[in-house]
């Protein structure tokens, strides 16, 4: 009878500190998130480094545009290495971020191979039904995170695309569990006047971009977190 | 013949990468090739794209409008060049393309399209007087009642603010 009692206490003692493991656990991840989300938005010091790993990652043709035009007012020197992400279905985006790498080049100071461009798996095409884009998500969750792993940004632009949330999201939890610190700078689209893209929005509300600029000073206004910078084109 | 050539005024009417069918019925409707000629314009050249409608050529031997269409070119920008006026789809590429080269435009919103929100920048690059926005079935009153001279040259902008504002929370000194 007592054996089976103390059994009892033991079997709830372990219980509860199993439990009061994975509450503190929680616990402990709800401060780191908080502490990130607090960091983001912060500068980094003065003389932080002298060159940071950079994903710029590329929409479709108004975006490519937008994004090439800020690439080209950016010191090389501060943004190198440079990876370029463009959708897998999208061909002509790495094509013209090539021939601007290509372009500025011709420069001998910045001759080396210092760019590289890959393409990512989109969740979801148009049209596509939804039961198959439940596969075809997971597949595009698993390549973005294999591309984070390999690249390990330290700067990522992005303007847009719906292919920047997965990346965009991976770069927050490597934040969170202190694998790579990152700047994430989101751009949006000149085509928005009076309401944020999706991408946006939700990169906006989650505070996962550390700097958000708006072309259109209607979008400043509603969203006073964002800088309004004019338009890019 | 000679005459003719010089006094070249094309309108160069372009869809982008999909099609809108509506746009080229449009601008190929009588009373609109009616106007633009009254406005002496001498030649329509139109990008269709993937579109189904393909528009009767016209070489112009009888003083008429000279129509003449191809559905892509990897030189856009030329056409826009050679053009005296250009009549674009609302995407954001060809509507600063064509206001870079100083060029008068009429912006044609795709009303099929679902998520719409291109004709906010269309709309809003009208309130600054950039350009002219409208749609396929009111084209026609938009060519009777616009004055190209009131349009606003647009002077282009860049990325150096977003340049400088990266720079600086990189703590990267300003040069």
């Amino acid at each position: 009878m007592e054996e089976g009692c103390s059994c009892l206490y033991s079997r709830m003692a372990s219980r509860f500190s199993i439990g009061l493991l994975i509450l503190l656990a929680i616990v402990l991840l709800m401060v780191r998130v908080l502490y990130v989300i607090y960091r983001c938005g912060k500068p980094l010091p003065k003389g932080a480094s002298q060159s940071f790993t950079t994903l710029i990652v590329l929409g479709s043709g108004g975006h490519t545009a937008e994004m090439l035009s800020l690439l080209s007012v950016l010191r090389k020197d501060r943004f190198t290495p440079r990876f370029y992400i463009a959708a897998a279905t999208d061909n002509m985006s790495l094509q013209k971020a090539r021939s601007f790498e290509d372009s500025v080049a011709e420069k001998p100071a910045v001759k080396e191979a210092s760019s590289q461009f890959m393409q990512i798996y989109r969740s979801r095409e148009v049209g596509q039904s939804y039961v198959t884009s439940v596969w075809t998500t997971i597949v595009a969750i698993v390549h973005a995170l294999w591309l984070m792993i390999r690249i390990r940004p330290q700067v990522i632009l992005c303007n847009g695309p719906g292919t920047c949330i997965p990346l965009c999201v991976i770069a927050f939890v490597f934040k969170v569990l202190g694998i790579r610190w990152s700047s994430i700078f989101y751009v949006e689209s000149v085509a928005r006047v009076k309401k944020l893209s999706l991408s946006g929005l939700l990169l906006y509300k989650l505070r996962i971009a550390d700097q958000f600029f708006v072309q259109w000073p209607q979008l400043q206004k509603k969203y006073p977190r964002a800088h309004y910078v004019g338009c890019l084109m | 013949m000679e005459d003719r050539e010089n006094a070249k005024r094309i309108v160069f009417v372009t869809v982008g990468t999909t099609s809108f069918d509506a746009l080229v019925k449009a601008v190929v409707s009588e009373d609109v090739k009616d106007e633009l000629q009254k406005r002496g314009f001498t030649h329509l050249l139109i990008q269709m794209g993937r579109g189904i409608f393909f528009p009767t050529k016209c070489d112009g031997a009888d003083g008429s409008l000279v129509v003449d269409y191809f559905t892509f070119s990897s030189s856009i920008a030329d056409y826009i060049r050679s053009a005296s006026l250009v009549i674009s789809h609302a995407g954001s590429g060809s509507i600063f393309e064509t206001l870079k080269l100083g060029k008068p435009l009429i912006v044609v919103v795709n009303e099929d399209l679902m998520d719409n929100h291109q004709c906010e920048l269309a709309e809003a690059l009208e309130e600054r007087k950039h350009l002219y926005y409208t749609r396929p079935h009111t084209l026609h009153q938009t060519l009777t009642k616009m004055e190209l001279e009131s349009l606003v040259q647009y002077t282009p902008g860049d990325g150096t603010p977003v340049a400088r504002i990266i720079d600086r929370f990189l703590g990267f000194p300003d040069d």
